[in-house]
């Protein structure tokens, strides 16, 4: 569904990401991991569409999608949990919802908003609340939510857990396995590799923009072996 | 009673001429410190067709395309440029356009121009034209701040990256709002030519493009009451106060900073206040 052929991205002289290439089919989930710096946000924004790669090129269901802008991508089904949520604080939840979902048919939208509040109990009580005023993990759902309004085919999730309990993270991951469930394609970053590496079928190993290692999420050198038993 | 006319026909022009600034700035989050030159573009379009022999209501459509016509490749070059950097490029934007018609003879150059026609319907029939006109920018703002657009557009206000990361295409939406709101101002100023009947390049400067903002502000960034209410009150105070016309920019400064320090929000924000001390008790 989703291929990845050997793009290399570039910050003017630099270059953060050498020759990453993989495929991931529909209800797949690869795991991005790596110290900070090491391309991963950057493989994430360039399916996105906000990075533009210098070589390779990206192709979503047989359709070359690498030079088109991201509310194209958006509207195609590819849809982004950013680091740090960055939801719009004094909009409610629902004009949050609203506009994630923005670049498909208004017809369809009750239907999605309905879809995202039955994953999301949570929000639909707090639909007409200011997302500011959400705890960390409500934030992170509506983050999750504003996504899931573009009824996405693949999911991009940058830092899922980063500033979250455990129990939160917890529920996120169940999330996760809900998109998995429905043939969604999902791209995890995780600070915590292990969780990210536990749960994902398949993982690439960034360091300073280059792929270090790349396989079976199971077999990642940096799995500890108490998650794998 | 032809002073109370004049009086309330500069308000309405106030009103529209702002309303038209409060579309790019409130609602999308542009700060443009240049309005003043796009009141200018009509004004000037629809004094010289006016002088040529067509009717006022002839030059409304010309005035308002012309207008937006000139905001869109303003718009387009300001695509580039956000806040603080957007402001200064709007503000050269107002310096361009009164030097560039000041060596223009065929616009009157310094001298600006003189004897335009009375508009059909005199003082009346202004006045109703100027009504009608606010009333209808009024309604289509209202339109696109509550249709799916206004979500959008919100969202550009409040965080226009994040926005551009969640998939809305920020630059088409910041230049529909150039376009709409230029070509309302290009309309205000149609309507302000035949109000005062004499323009020259003084009449649409920087100080004209502050005015605008602090009605603005004052009134509450991208609230369309709060706005109605602060332009019509500026626009009339110079003139039930004539002492304090001189010092018109000192009480403009004076209200910005009062604005900034005790009401963020503006005149719309207060309403927001009170019904929050509402929910309250």
């Amino acid at each position: 569904m989703l291929d990845v052929n050997n793009i290399t991205c570039r910050y003017g002289p630099v270059t953060a990401l050498h020759d990453a290439d993989f495929t991931l089919e529909g209800g797949e989930v690869l795991a991005l991991v790596g110290t900070n710096g090491a391309g991963k946000s950057t493989l994430v924004m360039s399916i996105a569409g906000h990075i533009i790669p210098e070589h390779g090129n990206i192709v979503l269901d047989g359709e070359d999608i690498t030079n088109i802008p991201p509310y194209q991508r958006a509207s195609r089904g590819i849809g982004l949990v950013p680091e740090g949520r960055r939801l719009f604080p004094d909009l409610t939840v629902k004009e949050n919802l609203i506009t994630g979902g923005y670049v498909l048919p208004r017809t369809s939208e009750s239907q999605r908003l309905e879809h995202v509040f039955e994953i999301f109990p949570r929000l639909y009580e707090r639909a007409n609340q200011l997302a500011g005023s959400l705890s960390g993990g409500e934030q992170q759902m509506l983050a999750f939510g504003r996504a899931i309004m573009l009824r996405p085919r693949v999911m991009l999730i940058d830092e899922i857990s980063l500033g979250l309990m455990p129990s939160v993270i917890i529920e996120c991951y169940a999330v996760l396995e809900n998109l998995r469930s429905q043939n969604i394609a999902v791209i995890l970053v995780d600070q915590n590799s292990d969780a990210a590496l536990a749960f994902a079928d398949k993982a690439i190993w960034l360091e300073t923009g280059y792929v270090k290692w790349q396989g079976k999420a199971k077999h990642c050198p940096l799995l500890k072996e108490s998650i794998v038993s | 009673m032809a002073y109370e006319m004049i009086v309330l026909t500069n308000m309405l022009i106030a009103i529209l001429f702002a309303q038209s600034l409060n579309l790019i700035t409130g609602f999308c989050g542009q700060v443009s410190l240049g309005h003043a030159a796009f009141l200018g573009i009509g004004a000037y379009t629809s004094a010289m067709l006016t002088k040529s022999g067509l009717p006022l209501v002839a030059t409304f459509i010309p005035a308002m395309v012309i207008a937006g016509t000139i905001g869109l490749f303003v718009g387009a070059a300001s695509l580039r440029v956000r806040h603080d950097f957007l402001a200064i490029t709007t503000m050269g934007v107002s310096f361009l356009f009164t030097g560039i018609i000041r060596k223009q003879d065929m616009l009157g150059g310094e001298m600006g121009i003189a004897g335009i026609p009375s508009p059909e319907g005199g003082r009346v029939g202004l006045l109703l034209m100027a009504l009608c006109l606010t009333i209808l920018f009024i309604i289509v703002m209202i339109y696109i701040k509550r249709s799916w657009m206004g979500y959008v557009f919100d969202s550009i206000a409040e965080d226009e990256d994040t926005a551009s990361i969640i998939g809305i295409d920020v630059r088409r939406f910041k230049l529909f709002a150039f376009i709409l709101g230029t070509a309302g101002a290009g309309l205000a100023g149609a309507l302000y030519a035949h109000q005062v009947r004499f323009i020259g390049p003084d009449s649409f400067g920087f100080v004209e493009s502050v005015t605008v903002l602090s009605m603005v502000i004052v009134g509450g960034i991208g609230s369309i009451w709060g706005v109605t209410i602060a332009a019509a009150l500026l626009s009339v105070m110079p003139q039930f106060f004539q002492v304090i016309d001189d010092y018109k920019l000192l009480v403009y400064g004076m209200l910005l900073f009062l604005a900034m320090r005790f009401l963020p929000e503006g005149l719309g924000g207060l309403t927001k206040t009170f019904r929050k001390d509402r929910g309250q008790t």
